[in-house]
């Protein structure tokens, strides 16, 4: 084998440009040249957290709807460029952000950054495609309500984070998708959508000045004034207990469990150890204890892992199984049971070692695509990471001790105070 | 090609395929056996997809917990795929880590235990999965089409397997399902990434050359002959939403004609990659996304050609609106397959298919576990020549090719039609 050279090819202030550009808008750029691809992705703040509570999916309808017509070309028109070259683009809304996503080869990126512009600054919102997009929402509401694990999610999410913003789903229900109007979604857009806040990351076969170059070209001169301000989170409140909701779905199989509390924001000091911590829980080799005791000892499902949500705000911290509706409360005890475990000891040393190892060798195998690398640099700007994180990632995770993972489990989880939900018939 | 790949025999007859990049301190290994549903009689359906999950159970070399850990703590990421024709395990490391996974594939080629509690755990985890899919109104559909479209072929069945047949497999059955195909010659080794060949060789050899020849194993799967006559199955469930599938036989993925229905298919439905990886861009550009979903027929259209060793089935899925009818639907899906083949369709149109085609497979090449997927899974289907000629072989297709196909393929008295059929109840908040 030839030597490895583990971090030579991390990103870094090396070969990450960074720009603002004079509107406020962010560009992140890093080459790669190995193929004749490149990517463009990124985020405007401002989402579903703005929504009112009868226009539920505003966010989501607006970001669906930019690339349905703008002042310079129609919907076919629109896709009819994108996909006569084989690129791709799409928005979605988040809670706390609009993100978009897109692909082309090289050769096709002024057509790409065209259209992304023409996009997010000049959408029209024809009736007809407003229409049209109002159908297909509501019947992809319609399969979500079959979908056990959206419903176990949903209902988790409404015992969790009660009277929060959080409670309530970003693509909203049949009835605020229905009384959103074309109105609705202009002011959305006129409101919400600006130059601040807009971060665009850039990776491909191209050099960094003409990258810069050319998001300067397109969408250096959008100035918006009425841009509203992101609206803050509201406190958060404990739970009071152990506190349980189910969804009955008649003619399921499977029934789909979530299990938790609210976790870290990404920004919260305690972030990385409560990650490690949530590794070894619930990921670390065939989905870590959790795997190990539900799937592994058990045979009781087919997945049973934990995941910790820290975005903007404090995601969720859960742990999620596919089981038959026989099993629950057996399985609601075993997880319960570990989480128990976790919240009254410390990680063995060989846990943490094997999750720190863990982090830090898979750091260059998530960075091996455009889309991965292009993340990377998003996350670097949201959570005020700096240019050289990936770099530092190395000793950060190593720093975390086990006493710092303890101390995070029970700062969040405490295995009388969680949210149960169950969907599935 | 980038990149010169050695193709290279062992002595008993595992075929290896490398590819040295050394953009990133990475090797992709991916181990192919040439077994999948397709090898499967009726009441061992699942076994190849049962076998890949005991694969992970250990050796008495590597425990399993021990697999998992040592490979989870180099930070590489391992998992394994059952497919129709084929069953893969798969790993991406860093480059200094790469032999913890040369060695443990090589001990699993033949040494897993299938100890009789790890086999029956994995019984009800299995079960679990099976469960899962059948939450899903597509699985239910696509099973009782592929049913329908084959009358003797094991292509019948789902690679999961019936849940009659997971509920009495033995152990020793599966065992032995596991020693007759997992032998040196009826597996390809793709492995591509940052490596000396020449020294990656010599490690083989060690690894391997114990290893007998197993010769050929059994092959059950006889190609069926041509459906006499359109079939129509109805899935009744749970929910609201209606989901048509309709499903013609195909071409192999070596057949000649797979090139031109590639084309047909980018013309139809929108482009999508062959490849493990999937992927594809929007198809709203696409004829059946504009007569069906722009004359608000339907609020979804899709088409999935697969690659395969026999002859499988070229299928449309459409997602109907609530309330929606099937006859416009099927109406508007007939008169789009009538106009492919009563009009040539225009040379512009399959050029913008090519230049699709290479799009999506420049994505699809971007990473060192893309490029070790594509050359094992190009060798499984056809050959490697196969992925190295694939835009070549596009580019070749005419627009009377495209015709022909769809002449030849997209027979109404051949067709599948499958129904999804909502019963429209609820989901509540149980208080």
């Amino acid at each position: 084998m030839s030597a490895a050279h583990a971090y030579h090819s991390l990103p870094g202030p090396q070969d990450i440009t960074r720009r603002q550009l004079d509107n406020g808008i962010v560009v992140l750029f890093r080459a790669n040249f190995n193929s004749p691809s490149v990517v463009v992705s990124g985020y405007r703040s401002a989402g579903g957290l703005s929504d009112p509570e009868d226009r539920l999916g505003r966010a989501e309808f607006t970001a669906q709807s930019l690339l349905r017509g703008t002042q310079r070309y129609t919907f076919q028109e629109l896709y009819d460029a994108l996909e006569s070259v084989g690129a791709s683009l799409g928005f979605g809304g988040g809670a706390h952000t609009t993100s978009f996503g897109g692909t082309a080869l090289v050769e096709d990126l002024d057509l790409l950054l065209d259209i992304l512009a023409q996009a997010i600054e000049h959408p029209v919102f024809p009736v007809e495609q407003v229409e049209r997009l109002r159908t297909q929402f509501l019947t992809s509401l319609a399969i979500r309500a079959q979908d056990t694990a959206r419903m176990a999610s949903m209902a988790f999410d409404r015992l969790v984070y009660a009277r929060h913003p959080y409670s309530l789903p970003e693509d909203g229900f049949p009835e605020t998708i229905q009384a959103i109007g074309r109105p609705d979604l202009l002011d959305f857009h006129r409101l919400g959508y600006g130059p601040r806040g807009l971060v665009i990351a850039l990776v491909g076969a191209i050099q960094p000045q003409q990258a810069v170059e050319k998001i300067d070209r397109i969408l250096g001169s959008w100035r918006n004034p009425d841009q509203i301000a992101v609206p803050d989170l509201p406190p958060l409140q404990r739970l009071p207990g152990v506190i349980t909701d189910s969804v009955t779905i008649p003619g399921k199989s499977q029934a789909d469990l979530v299990i938790g509390a609210a976790g870290p924001n990404r920004k919260a000091a305690d972030y990385l150890a409560a990650s490690l911590g949530n590794n070894i829980l619930g990921q670390f080799g065939l989905m870590g204890r959790i795997g190990e005791v539900v799937r592994e000892k058990a045979g009781l499902a087919y997945y049973a892992d934990s995941s910790l949500g820290g975005g903007v705000g404090p995601g969720p911290w859960s742990i999620s199984a596919g089981i038959d509706p026989a099993n629950s409360e057996r399985v609601i005890d075993l997880i319960r049971s570990e989480i128990r475990r976790f919240t009254n000891h410390r990680v063995t040393v060989d846990e943490l070692a094997d999750s720190s190892a863990h982090y830090v060798g898979r750091l260059p195998l998530s960075l091996e695509s455009n889309y991965g690398v292009a993340s990377a640099l998003l996350a670097l700007e949201r959570y005020d990471l700096g240019l050289d994180y990936y770099q530092r990632y190395p000793s950060l995770v190593q720093s975390v001790t086990r006493e710092d993972i303890l101390a995070a489990a029970r700062h969040y989880l405490d295995p009388d105070r969680l949210a149960i939900a169950l969907a599935g018939s | 090609m980038p990149h010169t790949v050695t193709r290279y025999t062992l002595p008993n007859g595992l075929l290896v395929l490398l590819q040295e990049i050394h953009t990133a301190p990475l090797v992709s290994h991916w181990m192919w056996y040439r077994v999948g549903s397709r090898d499967e009689a009726p009441g061992m359906t699942g076994a190849s997809h049962w076998v890949e999950h005991m694969q992970f159970k250990g050796t008495p070399r590597y425990p399993a917990g021990l697999l998992d850990r040592l490979i989870s703590r180099q930070g590489g990421y391992w998992n394994a795929s059952t497919f129709l024709d084929w069953t893969v395990y798969f790993a991406t490391m860093p480059s200094d880590s790469i032999d913890l996974v040369l060695d443990l594939e090589a001990d699993r080629m033949v040494a897993s235990q299938f100890d009789t509690a790890d086999f029956e755990a994995e019984r009800t985890v299995i079960i679990s999965e099976r469960q899962g899919s059948e939450n899903e109104p597509l699985f239910l559909l696509g099973e009782a089409v592929q049913a329908a479209a084959f009358q003797s072929h094991p292509y019948r069945h789902e690679v999961i397997g019936s849940l009659e047949d997971l509920q009495h497999i033995q152990r020793d059955d599966l065992y032995s399902h596991y020693r007759t195909y997992y032998r040196p010659d009826n597996a390809v080794l793709s492995i591509a990434g940052d490596f000396d060949t020449a020294l990656m060789l010599e490690r083989l050899h060690q690894l391997y050359d114990p290893i007998p020849v197993g010769g050929p194993p059994p092959r059950l799967a006889q190609p069926d002959p041509p459906l006499d006559q359109p079939q129509e199955v109805i899935v009744e469930g749970p929910g609201e939403t209606t989901y048509l599938e309709l499903a013609y036989r195909g071409p192999a993925a070596e057949h000649p004609d797979f090139w031109p229905m590639t084309v047909l298919d980018s013309l139809l439905s929108g482009a999508s990659s062959p490849s493990l990886f999937g992927g594809g861009i929007s198809n709203k550009t696409s004829r059946l996304y504009r007569a069906l979903v722009e004359k608000e027929v339907a609020v979804g259209v899709s088409g999935d050609l697969l690659a395969t060793f026999d002859p499988f089935i070229y299928s449309l899925g459409i997602v109907l609106p609530p309330d929606g009818n099937t006859e416009p639907a099927l109406a508007a899906v007939d008169a789009e397959i009538a106009r492919l083949q009563d009009s040539l369709p225009g040379n512009d149109e399959v050029q913008r298919a090519l230049k699709q085609a290479r799009a999506l497979f420049a994505y699809s090449s971007e990473s060192i576990s893309h490029q070790a997927s594509w050359m094992g899974f190009a060798e499984l289907v056809s050959g490697y020549d196969w992925f190295a000629t694939y835009l070549d072989r596009l580019a070749q297709v005419t627009p009377q090719d495209v015709q022909r196909v769809a002449r030849e393929y997209l027979l109404p008295e051949q067709r599948i039609l499958g129904l999804y059929l909502p019963t429209g109840e609820e989901s509540e908040l149980d208080d």
